[in-house]
Order: structure tokens, then C-alpha cells, then sequence
């Protein structure tokens, strides 16, 4: 039995001799560095290592949730301690409890998730390559004039999970990263912007003067931006932008937002909410990628979900706590970020469509290309949305001039049933990932 | 069950428990550190936080977390090496002055110049019950009489979620000047989300309150019952309101929360980190006018039992009231040491983290507008044409190009002086530098807000506190869907 099997194993086996009538624990081991460069120095280099134990405790129906860095035998026999006598004076709930104990998977798959790629490279060769990255930015254009920094990461996870029924089975994981924000400048304006590569193995990562060149012309294209007249038009969504838009519909689609009928999902299953050429899917199985895991936070195995399938609302995602109350089965998204377990997508991606993105702009007689949003504007209950953005404003079906200080807003379930375009340019750069969509029509508020 | 470490000094609490003594910190920073860098520290930190969740009339989730570790961070010109481990075991601690050494050694350092601590830690928040170890029965107790009265407050609310969060961190930092000082601190906050349904349509809203304060803050003067009917109302008045308008007009802004103004369209721009690298829109311009002479801003670190107060900051510096615009006028940014130091400034007590696996940035304390001489009434009865924003959700900036945002939970339209209709998912957006000297109007009825403040920046959360008197903007742009 490994160390953190044994560990876990421990902690359960006092959970029940203190009374639980079941337990699971989560266990994450991390050793992390990062590396930021500015202006070519060397900025801040951070070192870590950190390991967390998350423990939840059933008391017949009753349970409570307990977490600690500290995993000296003393701390863990107190945070176990205290959880059995939380879990006492919580109400009794009829839909807690851990998931069946035959539904647990049983072979992890092996995902790739792990760069085992040597040798490891010494902390000056992760320096150089945000340098280099900055030095790109920095050498693309004399208005690039200074700069955030450049950062590189790399992160290496462990993650065990043990039930009380003798359930035990993890697994690693590794990710990198590398971004660069520099600032663009022109007659007393500043602009920033930023571009990334994120992996799980080091060398999948981008290249990193193709990085800091990116990031550059990013910043570039937003000198002499302006607010424009408010207006009713269409608007087209970068790849980034988006994702966002996915994650809006994964929350309201997901388990918690709907038992507390906080989300404009409810009792939409089954029924159209997007334009039929929308299909979305969360699919946590595909080798090497960052959201990726063989096993859900209590130990049920990792599936592609077709959350939209042709506009329609195919799957919630759910826990195994939230498919109870909602009379469904789980569909393997526990998530297990803190103490308690909660719902999270793994790799949620919509279908590429077959148009370029530049025959979507060139669809365009008069609208706003957004390439950032910022802000808390969007409204779970109800789908109101109206976030801060910035992009290009389109004439002629042609990025004609930057456009800043201004919001976008409409409601998301219109949003979705207004898409009349779907680029053909899906990456997946990160966890969430989208291509360019194009909205038919909604208001962008300015002068 | 629950210990109570707040009983204890914390320069005790981490020798007794964990065998980490000032001295042996000192003995860590001077013979790894002593001599080849301009600045260091070691940062002990313990945190137990306590969340118990209502939900469906009945308290179902329960929690406790514990974590603790130690920082060590050598700086060297404008490097900063920081290594961090949630094991305080001398091997560890030892690996990490080693780690966060390294990066002084490849620069060659001048020496310790660090600016000594300077001035004695406030007393701004001991109690003599903190809310950590209240015993659960009565936070129980107040959970399920909370949930009674906002489904009381209106027929309308289908749901109700209250959450109580209480915190004790207990921190203990040595600097390489031979500085030690520690800090207990507690914290609780109280939150409640209403969702209130009428006919087909579902609205949700929300309110809560807390601070540095025991948990008998909720009880004085029925407090919880005001949060409890304010959640109640937030929901079901949206239940009416009409879609927000889109357009430039003139914005009224009520007192307290929507000091969230200030904290993004200024705040952030004034911190010393982006204003030394000079990507703050606001870089360089210390003595110009920025704000219209109705505004004067402060940063005060040092208001008792405030959820933004700190006795000392994060770096050990005693935290301060810092005047930021004076009458309009730029006249300081927030600092933490390093800052200050590379722009020959002084530290302002901002050095702040959100834990010990964080380095230390100049962050916002309760950041707030003083009082103007004018009625809010007589504010309101001058608009022809407007909206009146007396509730925010969250904001963000872009602090290179100064363009801000923050959402409205509760506004209403001003027709000819009186406020007329609710409006939903107004959406505020303006430019830093220029927001300010759009105020044409201050009220004399300056308000904290009521606790629940949480700062976001570089992925590191910190709680915060903002403040506001009623005031007029002129030509805002508001975001909403009716044309």
C-alpha cells in the first residue's frame, strides 16, 4: 500500500471507530514553480510544495465536511475528531451519501496526463524561456514599451481518493504554462493584452517567441480605441470570449443552480435552448489534455457528456448529491477543490462549425468583434447579461478600428438561439474552449 | 472541541506548537540571507475557518478547514525569491530560505538595507469571544431564525441559503531588520441569498454583513433581521423590474457599497506595483488633478473591527490612513515594502497576502470618499433623466488602459427628481483617470459598507472594505438592453 493509500486508510478507519457510518477522503500532493521576467530581469521565482487532505463525513444521513494542510498524526486525529461531531449536529438530509460502492471505477485509464519527459531543466533554463518570450513581445513593434512581465509555471499533482467501503485509486498529473503581458503605447495611451499556452507536457507547449508575438500584436491592434454609439448589431465572439459563454451554461446547467432553482436551465431538459447548429460537449477522456482525469471527485469514472446536442438541452451535470435531489444519475462531475464536493466540467468544448473566422467578420456589415470581457455582468437565475468589453468595431465586413469602454448585453438563452455563425477554429488551449461564435444581433451600450 | 488559539500570543502559538521560535527565524534569515540581499522575511501563518451552510430550511452543510505554513522571501534589486511549504519542520523551512535565496545569489545583493518596522501594531480588533470558537448551537440557532424571517418577509421567497463563515488566522513574521511582530485575527461574515418566484418568472438576490467582530454583531439591534427582510426585498423587487437603459446619463450612486466605485475606478490604478512598472493609467501623475475638488479619497487600514483592518499589514508594517486624493488631487499611492523601496517612497501598511503561499502586494484596505456638504435629497431632485445605483455585484478594471465596470444588483430610473421604476442588469463602465472628475455632486451622509467586501488580484484574494456618501456623476455610460 502507497503512503497516501495508507494515509487515507487511517483517516477512515478513525472516522468510523468515531461513529461515521462513512467517509471518503481526497488527498492532493503538489510541488509547484514559477518564474516571471520583466523587462528581461528576473522579477519573482516561487517555489512550492503543498499537500491537502479533504474529508467528508456521513453520520447515517447526516454529514460535514473537514480539510487540513497539516497531515501530522495529531492534526489529522483532531480534523477527524471534529468532523464526526459536525457531522452530529448537522440535519439529517435523505440524499447524502457516498455513490454505490459497485459504480466506482475499477481500472484507471491511463489519460497521459503525466510529462515524464526528461531530464528536468534546471531553474535558469525556465527563466530563459519567459525572457525569451518577453523579448519576443518586446522586439515586435518600437510601440511595445514596456510590459507586465512574462511568466513560466510548471505543476506536478498527485491525487488519491479512498472511501470507507475500501475503495482506494489515484493518479498524477504535470501542467505548464507560459503568458505574456506587454503594454503597447502611442501618444499617452496604454494598452495591455495578453497571450498563453497552457499543457500537460512541456514540450507541448508553444513556442515561445510565437507566444510573446502574439501577445504584441494583440496589444498593437487596441492603440486608438474608442467608445462608439449605442446600437443594436451583430457581434462575434473571439475563441476566448466564447469559452466564457460556455462556462455561463455549464453553471446553470449544473447541479447545485438547479436544486436551488437558481438557474434558467430549469426544467429546460430535453427542450431546445440554442440554434440548432449548437452542439456542446464536456468530454473528460481525451489523452494529454488539461481538464482531463480518469475519475470524478468520488471515484466515478470519467465520460464525454453531451451537455447541447443540435440546440438541444441533452444532459445537466451533476454530483452524485445533486442527481439524487433532482431524481437523475450522476454524470460523474463531482469536483473536489476544497472540503466539500461540487460540480465541474472537465474539457467543455462546442462543435466547430465550417466557416472561417474571416468570413464570419466579412459577414458583417456593421458590428463588434469582442476579443475581452470584463466584469460580473451575467445573471445565473435569469441569463441577464451585460459585461464591459472591448474589440474591433466592423465596417464593410472589415475589422475597421479598436473600440473600448463600452458593454455587450442581451440574455444568454437569446444569445445562444440568435448564434448564426460557428467558426471553424476550435483549439483547446484550455479547459473550456470555443470557436469564434457570431450573434445575430444585441446592444452595445456606449455614447 | 474547538481550541482557542486565540488566547494565545502568537509568538507562542508557533513555538508551542510547531517548536518555531523568533530567534530560530532570525538565526534562518541571517545565515541564509544576512548579507546578499536588500530584503527578507519569513511569514508563519495558522488559519482555521468554519463554514456552516443552510439551505432548504435546515442546516445540512457543515465544514472546517485548517491550514498553516511559512513563506520565506529574499529580495534583491526588483527580485523576489519566494518559496513556500505547509510543513513547518526545520528541514523544510531550511529548503525554503535556500529556495527563495537562490534568486539574490544569481544577482549579486547590496547588502540588507530593509526598511525597518516602524511604529507599534494598532489594537484594532481583540474580543473577548472571537467568532471562531462561539459555540455551534447559537450559530445554529440564528441560521434557522434568519431563514424564518426572510421567507416571512414575502410569500415570494421560494428558497433561502444563509451561510456563516467565522476565521482565526494567526500569523507571525520576522524581517532580516530584526523585526518580529505578530497578529491574531479574527473574522466572520453572514451571508443570505433569497430566490424569490411570481408567476414564471425567478429572480435572485442578496445581503449580508460582518467584520473583525464577535458574533453577537448579528444579534445587536436585530441586525440579522434587517439582512434577512434586505435579501427578501432584493429578490422580489427585481420580480418588477424593468430592463436597464443603454446609453450615456447621469448616475446618482447611494451611500456605502457602491464605494466599489472607488476601489475599482481608482483603487487598483493607485497601488505603488503597477505605478513603479508605469502600467497604471495613473503613473506619474502624483500632484495633478485626477478627481473634480469635491473629491478627497482615502485608504485606512486601522478603522476597529473593520473587515478590511489590519493591526499590521502582511509585511509587518503598522497599517495607516493614506490620503490618496486630496480635493482632487493625486497625492499618494499604497505601498508594500518593495515598492516603496524601489520608488523611494515610504511603506504605507498595504503589504498584503492572501495566505502564507502567497508573496506580499500592495492591496486596498477600506477605501472610501470623506463627506461633501450636500442633502442626498436635494442630489436626487436635481436629475431630470437618470438612474439612482444604490446596490453593486462585483466590478473589475483594466488598470493599463484605466476602463472599469461593476454591475448593479438594485437601481432605479430618476424621472424629473424622483425615483421611479426598478431597473435589472445595469452594467456601469467608465475610465479610471477621467470617473472622478465627473462628480458634481457629494451628500454629507458618508456609510461604510456592511462586511462583505473580497478583493481580487494576481489570483490572490484579501477582504476589503469600501465607502461611500450619496454622489453625482455626469455622463456615465450604462450598459443595459434598452435602447
Amino acid at each position: 500500500m502507497s503512503a497516501d493509500a495508507a494515509l487515507l486508510a487511517d483517516v477512515l478507519a478513525r472516522a468510523t471507530a468515531r461513529g461515521a457510518t462513512a467517509a471518503d477522503g481526497f488527498l492532493i500532493e503538489e510541488q509547484s514553480f514559477s518564474a516571471s521576467v520583466r523587462l528581461g530581469q528576473v522579477d519573482t521565482v516561487t517555489h512550492s510544495r503543498e499537500q491537502r487532505l479533504a474529508l467528508r463525513v456521513f453520520a447515517g444521513r447526516a454529514s460535514a465536511a473537514a480539510s487540513t494542510s497539516d497531515l501530522s498524526r495529531e492534526s489529522l486525529e483532531r480534523v477527524v475528531d471534529e468532523a464526526t461531531a459536525l457531522a452530529r449536529v448537522t440535519a439529517e438530509d435523505p440524499h447524502a451519501g457516498l455513490p454505490d460502492a459497485a459504480e466506482l471505477i475499477e481500472h484507471v485509464p491511463d489519460l497521459q496526463l503525466e510529462d515524464h519527459e526528461g531530464p528536468e531543466p534546471t531553474p535558469e533554463d525556465k527563466i530563459e524561456l519567459a525572457r525569451r518570450a518577453e523579448a519576443a513581445a518586446l522586439a515586435a513593434d518600437p510601440r511595445i514599451t514596456n510590459s507586465e512581465g512574462a511568466e513560466y509555471f510548471d505543476r506536478r499533482a498527485h491525487y488519491a481518493y479512498a472511501t470507507s467501503h475500501g475503495f482506494a485509486r489515484g493518479y498524477s498529473t504535470s501542467s505548464f504554462g507560459l503568458t505574456v503581458s506587454p503594454v503597447a503605447a502611442k501618444d499617452g495611451e496604454m494598452q495591455r493584452d495578453v497571450w498563453y499556452s497552457y499543457a500537460r507536457r512541456r514540450r507541448a507547449l508553444e513556442d515561445a517567441e510565437s507566444i510573446g508575438r502574439t501577445a504584441a500584436a494583440r496589444a498593437l491592434r487596441r492603440l486608438g480605441a474608442r467608445k462608439v454609439k449605442t446600437a443594436e448589431v451583430p457581434v462575434i465572439f473571439d475563441p476566448d470570449t466564447a469559452a466564457s459563454l460556455l462556462r455561463s451554461i455549464a453553471g446553470a446547467a449544473s447541479g447545485p443552480s438547479l436544486y436551488r432553482r437558481a438557474s434558467f436551465l430549469l426544467e429546460r431538459l430535453g427542450t431546445r435552448i440554442a440554434a440548432p447548429s449548437v452542439t456542446i460537449v464536456d468530454d473528460g477522456l481525451l489523452p494529454g489534455a488539461l481538464g482531463s482525469r480518469p475519475f470524478d471527485g468520488e471515484g466515478l469514472a470519467t465520460r464525454r457528456t453531451v451537455l447541447v446536442g443540435e440546440g438541444k438541452l441533452e444532459s445537466y451535470l451533476l454530483d452524485s448529491y445533486s442527481a439524487r435531489k433532482l431524481g437523475l444519475a450522476s454524470t460523474h462531475h463531482a469536483s473536489r477543490d476544497g472540503a466539500g464536493v461540487s460540480v465541474g466540467t472537465t474539457n467543455l468544448m462546442l462543435r466547430p462549425g465550417t466557416t472561417s473566422p474571416q468570413d464570419l467578420i466579412g459577414s458583417v456589415k456593421s458590428g463588434f468583434y469582442v476579443t475581452e470581457l470584463i466584469g460580473f455582468g451575467v445573471n445565473g437565475v435569469t441569463g441577464d447579461y451585460s459585461r464591459g468589453a472591448a474589440g474591433m468595431w466592423i465596417e464593410d465586413g472589415r475589422l475597421a478600428f479598436p473600440v473600448e469602454e463600452v458593454t455587450v448585453a442581451g440574455n444568454l438563452l437569446e444569445m445562444f438561439d440568435r448564434i448564426e455563425g460557428i467558426g471553424n477554429d476550435l483549439v483547446l488551449r484550455d479547459r473550456v474552449a470555443a470557436p469564434t461564435l457570431k450573434i445575430a444581433r444585441m446592444v452595445v451600450a456606449g455614447d | 472541541m474547538t481550541e482557542n488559539i486565540a488566547r494565545m500570543p502568537p509568538e507562542r502559538f508557533f513555538s508551542e506548537r510547531f517548536d518555531v521560535t523568533p530567534s530560530l527565524m532570525e538565526r534562518l534569515l541571517g545565515s541564509n540571507l544576512a548579507g546578499r540581499v536588500d530584503d527578507a522575511d519569513i511569514y508563519l501563518e495558522y488559519r482555521v475557518n468554519e463554514e456552516l451552510v443552510l439551505e432548504e430550511n435546515v442546516v445540512k452543510k457543515a465544514s472546517r478547514h485548517v491550514s498553516q505554513g511559512a513563506g520565506v522571501r529574499a529580495q534583491s534589486g526588483a527580485r523576489t525569491g519566494y518559496a513556500h511549504t505547509d510543513d513547518l519542520a526545520l528541514k523544510n523551512l531550511e529548503e525554503a530560505a535556500r529556495q527563495a535565496r537562490a534568486i539574490a545569489d544569481r544577482s549579486g545583493g547590496s547588502g540588507v538595507v530593509a526598511v525597518a518596522g516602524r511604529g507599534r501594531p494598532h489594537d484594532l480588533y481583540t474580543l473577548a469571544e472571537p467568532p471562531i470558537v462561539t459555540e455551534l448551537a447559537r450559530k445554529l440557532d440564528l441560521l434557522r431564525r434568519i431563514d424564518a424571517a426572510c421567507r416571512a418577509a414575502d410569500p415570494r421567497v421560494r428558497q433561502v441559503i444563509v451561510s456563516l463563515t467565522s476565521e482565526e488566522v494567526v500569523m507571525l513574521i520576522a524581517t532580516a531588520s530584526g523585526w518580529t511582530v505578530g497578529d491574531v485575527r479574527p473574522l466572520t461574515r453572514l451571508n443570505i441569498t433569497a430566490i424569490a418566484e411570481d408567476g414564471g418568472r425567478r429572480e435572485i438576490g442578496g445581503f449580508g454583513g460582518g467584520g473583525r467582530v464577535p458574533f453577537d454583531f448579528y444579534l445587536e439591534a436585530d441586525r440579522w433581521k434587517r439582512f434577512a427582510t434586505e435579501a427578501a426585498r432584493q429578490a422580489t423587487l427585481k420580480l418588477s423590474a424593468i430592463d436597464a437603459p443603454a446609453g450615456t446619463m447621469t448616475v446618482v450612486l447611494g451611500p456605502g457599497w457602491p464605494g466599489i466605485l472607488l476601489h475599482e475606478a481608482i483603487g487598483h490604478g493607485l497601488e505603488g506595483d503597477f505605478n513603479r512598472k508605469g502600467v497604471s493609467a495613473f503613473a506619474g501623475r502624483l500632484g495633478q488633478k485626477v478627481a473634480s475638488e469635491l473629491v478627497t479619497v482615502v485608504d485606512d487600514g486601522t478603522i476597529a473591527n473593520r473587515r478590511g483592518s489590519l493591526n499590521v499589514d502582511d509585511e509587518g508594517t503598522p497599517t495607516g490612513r493614506n490620503v490618496l486624493i486630496e480635493n482632487g488631487i493625486l497625492r499618494g499611492y499604497m505601498q508594500d515594502r518593495l515598492n516603496a523601496r524601489l520608488m523611494g517612497q515610504a511603506p504605507t501598511g498595504n503589504g498584503r497576502r492572501e495566505s502564507y503561499a502567497h508573496p506580499p502586494m500592495p492591496r486596498m484596505t477600506n477605501t472610501f470618499m470623506l463627506a461633501g456638504q450636500d442633502d442626498p435629497r436635494e442630489i436626487l431632485k436635481a436629475v431630470s433623466r437618470g438612474l439612482y445605483a444604490v446596490n453593486f455585484g462585483g466590478g473589475q478594471v483594466d488598470i493599463t488602459s484605466g476602463k472599469f465596470v461593476f454591475s448593479a444588483s438594485e437601481a432605479y430610473l430618476i424621472e424629473d427628481g424622483e425615483i421611479t421604476k426598478p431597473v435589472k442588469g445595469a452594467t456601469l463602465i467608465g475610465n479610471g483617470p477621467d470617473a472622478l472628475t465627473r462628480v458634481s455632486r457629494v451628500g454629507y451622509d458618508l456609510a461604510l459598507d456592511e462586511g462583505v467586501g473580497t478583493c481580487g488580484k494576481d489570483g490572490q484574494s484579501v477582504p476589503v472594505g469600501v465607502g461611500l456618501p450619496t454622489i453625482r456623476l455626469d455622463g456615465m455610460t450604462v450598459g443595459g438592453t434598452a435602447v
